[in-house]
């Protein structure tokens, strides 16, 4: 009945349960669904490195986010409003994120001594008051699924893998969701095992009928989330390897280049890779390298070839890279390399966010190497982030590093497709031979953009010779000479400083452009500061934000800006980097905010900060 | 295999000789390579703009340096990965790579070995002195044990690497061996290797005048050539030796090819075994040979067998065959996309 309904402005659900559990699948679905409602979402996939973890345990506990409203939605939520899980390790693991007085659901087919014995539990906590906080909803769902797919003739480990699609179903009934959009993909994945699709229909229906039929009980509301109030257009949900890929091949179509991708599979790069490998419908060439060094030097040679080499990786993989890319840097080539952060140092947490690789990407190699660095904010903006890093390492001859991170290359947000007719072209053309008798220099240059012009093997007139060795400015030739390397090393930097006058100046997200404080940020933070700055400021707090996309060279004005106000803190998911940058090049006491748990900020602790620092 | 096409244009040696002045030691080895590609390549009827020469670091890795067309001096042990990435952008270039012992079977053996697995189209050439030379004489994988360098001064304790089975164990589809002193011979192994469409593999055996010297005396000297040496050739009897009375022929019960005086014991000509350069078991044991005295270190093709597809080919096919198929904007709008009209906007 509609008056049983329950308009919410927006919630936080979260699926956990064991990583066969098919966590992610879930939340994929449901966000879907979720996206074709016309809400506005943000999630945030959290499972573990291991691909199978034993089963049950704490450290196999996969878990899948996802914050929809009828508002805008910048992060995935700080906590929870629904908590589903899936066995006992995955309640041990997320409890701590609900919201007290939010609504648990638990399997309770799932919550066995031994299960219970595998994720720490010496007493089965739902036997106890440990979770009275909370609306505690025991179901079986694993006796329930069973029945739901009793017809179909399945072994008891299959029919149970049904079981989070009767939880998906539960929680579209519960949330007001459409269940086509999940049939049609069930029917599509499993085309070719009629039974195995029908088994999950069956369980993602007997859920959402199980919602319907305990409507009565005093915990099963139902809840309306509307639309949210977007810009016109045409909507996708898109996740940031996706976009970032599509940037890439939009790159390569605005300066006329073939695409030429090497890359070495590395979590949480990988999807980009996988991604553009599926794009050869649209001359994209992907080459699976035997290392990350093999990666990088292939698209450099590609890009030596005339092609817009390109490779994408993550900070171990980045530092494998480290002697390439001054190669790259030394001869002038353009390339764009991808960097996909995860926790570090060394393998630290591959599947966990942060923002800690901004040192290296700035300054992580040898020799004086400069190279403009360029980061994203999130899902959608990889869009424009990439197609931005081709237009500057073309133009400049340059290769540039585009920091993206684990957490926006998973994640999704419904995002408004663009214009593709609308962007301004940046069509390269190639170096042509001199006159008759000259000879010719592969190192002439832009007297403008400092960038040197560009040869293309198989064009008779420009042969060279170019290697990492120093060059002659004037000749392109070897030069041992002391002067010459001063005049190429003070060259090289100021070609990349130039870019700064290449870029849009920047601008403050929200609030004044001076005043009492500046909350700074660049990367995935965006969503957590956007939504902690407007809380402040919804309070009568003086405070701005300012999130910065060009991290090397800074725009123009950013030191002005920064100047303007009486403090800046920059919360960053990294010890300090940013902090430390901004320090060094503006002399300005810029104060750090850190968190490396491997999670995105909450924005109740970016909060925390600005009123600490607003009103003191 | 000789089918190459009549020369494009009346290019000559000078031609495919740069201006830059040669800074090798005066007597390496490297000077004869050189002057045998400059020499070369006009016959093979190539342009210097489709020639592109690609190498690491080390001695060998100058070379791009003073061949008049394309030429790229990349980083240590990379070249391979470079050049495959090059052919990828540019499937109609002639990329050679040049390479020596330390630089592709040490740092960059990993790259070496995939580019020849893969079977990329690309012509290596790398040049074996058994030392590094650019960084003043330390032992390289292909020093003979007990090598004393600098960095080994009691005397290397690691074994040689075996340039051919390294080649042959990755995969190669085309392996080749020829001495920088064999201006005759090279000629035509760097035809052969031209040619071939995926990667060839060409071991050439180059003295280090400073820090190797005579590493190859052996077998290189005029008064052991004939001996120490077998020229093989595809359908030929394998005969060496200065009055080419000597043979290899397989003994099954040792598993092994053996030398063998023809009119000693019985043996005549039949013994003796006929080079088939596409049987790959033959072209290992040929490689491995050298080992003992009497062996002879064999030259010449020891391997060719042509894929169907060059790896460049069967990567690019599968783009051509898509390609145009979609564009950028169905991609995008395609699947599942809503639209948000003006009249709900707030």
């Amino acid at each position: 009945m509609a008056s049983d309904v329950q308009v919410l402005e927006s919630a936080v659900v979260r699926f956990a349960g064991d990583s066969g559990d098919g966590m992610q699948l879930t939340g994929s679905q449901f966000t879907t669904s979720t996206a074709l409602s016309g809400s506005d979402l943000a999630t945030f996939p959290d499972f573990p490195a291991e691909i199978r973890a034993p089963a049950g345990t704490t450290f196999g506990v996969s878990a899948f986010q996802i914050n929809f409203g009828a508002k805008s939605i910048k992060t995935v939520g700080d906590r929870p409003d629904v908590l589903v899980a899936m066995n006992p390790a995955a309640l041990k693991v997320n409890i701590k994120t609900l919201r007290p007085g939010g609504l648990l659901v638990v399997d309770t087919g799932a919550f066995s001594k031994r299960n219970l014995q595998k994720a720490g539990y010496d007493v089965d906590p739902l036997s106890t008051h440990e979770l009275e906080a909370y609306q505690l909803v025991e179901l079986d769902v694993s006796k329930l699924t069973l029945e739901a797919v009793k017809d179909f003739g399945l072994g008891n480990k299959e029919a149970l893998r049904c079981k989070n699609m009767w939880t998906l179903g539960l929680m579209l009934w519960m949330f007001s969701r459409k269940r086509e959009p999940v049939v049609a993909w069930l029917e599509k994945k499993f085309a070719k095992l009629p039974d195995i699709a029908g088994a999950n229909v069956a369980a993602l229906n007997a859920g959402h009928a199980f919602g319907e039929t305990a409507e009565l009980s005093v915990h099963f509301k139902r809840y309306q989330i509307g639309a949210t109030h977007s810009e016109p257009g045409i909507y996708k949900t898109v996740t940031g390897s996706q976009a970032l890929s599509w940037g890439i091949t939009a790159g390569g179509e605005l300066s006329g280049l073939p695409i030429v991708l090497g890359s070495y599979p590395i979590t949480p790069a990988s999807p980009i890779l996988h991604t553009l490998s599926n794009m050869k419908e649209l001359g994209v060439v992907t080459f699976q390298a035997e290392d990350e060094i093999a990666a990088i030097c292939a698209a450099i040679g590609a890009a030596y070839g005339g092609a817009l080499g390109v490779t994408s990786s993550s900070g171990p993989g980045i530092a494998l890279k480290g002697e390439a890319l001054g190669l790259a840097i030394s001869i002038e080539l353009p390339l764009v390399v991808i960097n996909s952060q995860r926790g570090g140092p060394s393998t630290g947490l591959p599947t966990k966010t942060e923002q800690s690789d901004l040192y290296q990407a700035i300054y992580g190699r040898n020799g004086d190497a400069p190279l403009p660095v360029i980061a994203t904010r999130s899902p959608g903006d990889c869009f424009e982030a990439a197609i931005e890093a081709c237009r500057i390492a073309v133009k400049y001859m340059t290769p540039v590093m585009l920091l993206t991170d684990g957490f926006i290359a998973n994640a999704a947000e419904p995002w408004k497709l663009p214009d593709l007719d609308k962007i301004e072209p940046f069509k390269v053309t190639f170096a042509e031979a001199p006159e008759e008798g000259l000879e010719f220099n592969p190192f002439k240059r832009d007297e403008v953009t400092l960038a040197r012009h560009w040869p293309k093997p198989g064009v008779p007139g420009t042969e060279h010779r170019i290697g990492g060795i120093e060059k002659s400015f004037d000749s392109g030739h070897i030069s041992y000479d002391p002067e010459n390397h001063q005049k190429m090393t003070d060259t090289r930097v100021g070609k990349i400083d130039g870019i700064a006058n290449d870029i849009p100046a920047q601008g403050v997200d929200q609030g004044e452009d001076s005043g009492t404080l500046a909350v700074v940020g660049w990367g995935s933070t965006y969503g957590p500061i956007s939504e902690a700055v407007k809380a402040g400021r919804e309070e009568g707090l003086k405070v701005s934000h300012i999130h910065i996309r060009y991290l090397n060279p800074f725009p123009a004005n950013l030191g002005e800006l920064l100047a303007s106000f009486d403090k800046v803190i920059v919360p960053e998911m990294n010890t300090g980097q940013l902090k430390t940058v901004l320090r060094d090049k503006f002399l300005i006491d810029a104060k750090p905010l850190n968190k490396v748990s491997g999670q995105p900020f909450k924005i109740q602790e970016i909060l925390d900060v600005i009123h600490a620092e607003a009103s003191s | 295999m000789n089918e190459l096409s009549a020369p494009k244009a009346n290019l000559t040696i000078k031609d495919f000789t740069s201006d830059q002045e040669v800074r090798w030691c005066p007597g390496c080895g490297d000077y004869a390579i050189l002057k045998c590609m400059q020499r070369t390549l006009p016959e093979m009827g190539v342009t210097r703009e489709n020639t592109v020469f690609v190498s690491g670091i080390g001695c060998s890795s100058r070379f791009p340096y003073y061949m008049n067309t394309y030429g790229f001096h990349t980083i240590h042990g990379r070249a391979p990965a470079v050049a495959t990435g090059l052919k990828l952008a540019n499937p109609e270039l002639d990329v050679w790579v040049v390479t020596g012992d330390g630089d592709g079977l040490s740092i960059g053996g990993n790259h070496l070995m995939h580019a020849l697995r893969r079977d990329v189209d690309l012509n290596i050439l790398l040049f074996n002195n058994k030392i590094y030379g650019l960084t003043k004489g330390q032992y390289s994988p292909t020093s003979d044990l007990g090598t004393r360098s600098p960095s080994t001064p009691q005397g290397s304790v690691d074994p040689a690497l075996n340039p051919i089975s390294f080649a042959l164990g990755s995969g190669a589809h085309f392996v080749a061996r020829t001495v920088d002193t064999a201006q005759k011979h090279m000629p035509g192994v760097f035809k052969r290797a031209h040619a071939f469409k995926g990667a060839s593999f060409v071991e050439i055996l180059q003295n280090c005048i400073v820090y190797n010297d005579a590493a190859w005396k052996g077998i290189t000297e005029k008064n052991v050539v004939a001996d120490k040496q077998l020229l093989v050739e595809h359908g030929e009897k394998m005969l060496f030796g200065a009055e080419r009375n000597k043979g290899i022929r397989f003994n099954a019960q040792k598993f092994a090819l053996e030398v063998v005086v023809i009119g000693e014991g019985g043996i005549t000509e039949d013994d003796v075994l006929t080079h088939d350069e596409t049987n790959l078991q033959l072209a290992r044991m040929l490689g491995e040979l050298g080992g003992q005295a009497d062996e002879p270190v064999v030259m010449g093709v020891l391997y060719a067998r042509q894929a169907e597809h060059s790896y460049t080919d069967a990567v690019l096919g599968q783009v051509a065959e898509r390609k145009g198929k979609t564009t950028l904007k169905d991609i995008m709008y395609g699947g599942q996309t809503w639209e948000v009209s003006e009249t709900i906007t707030s």
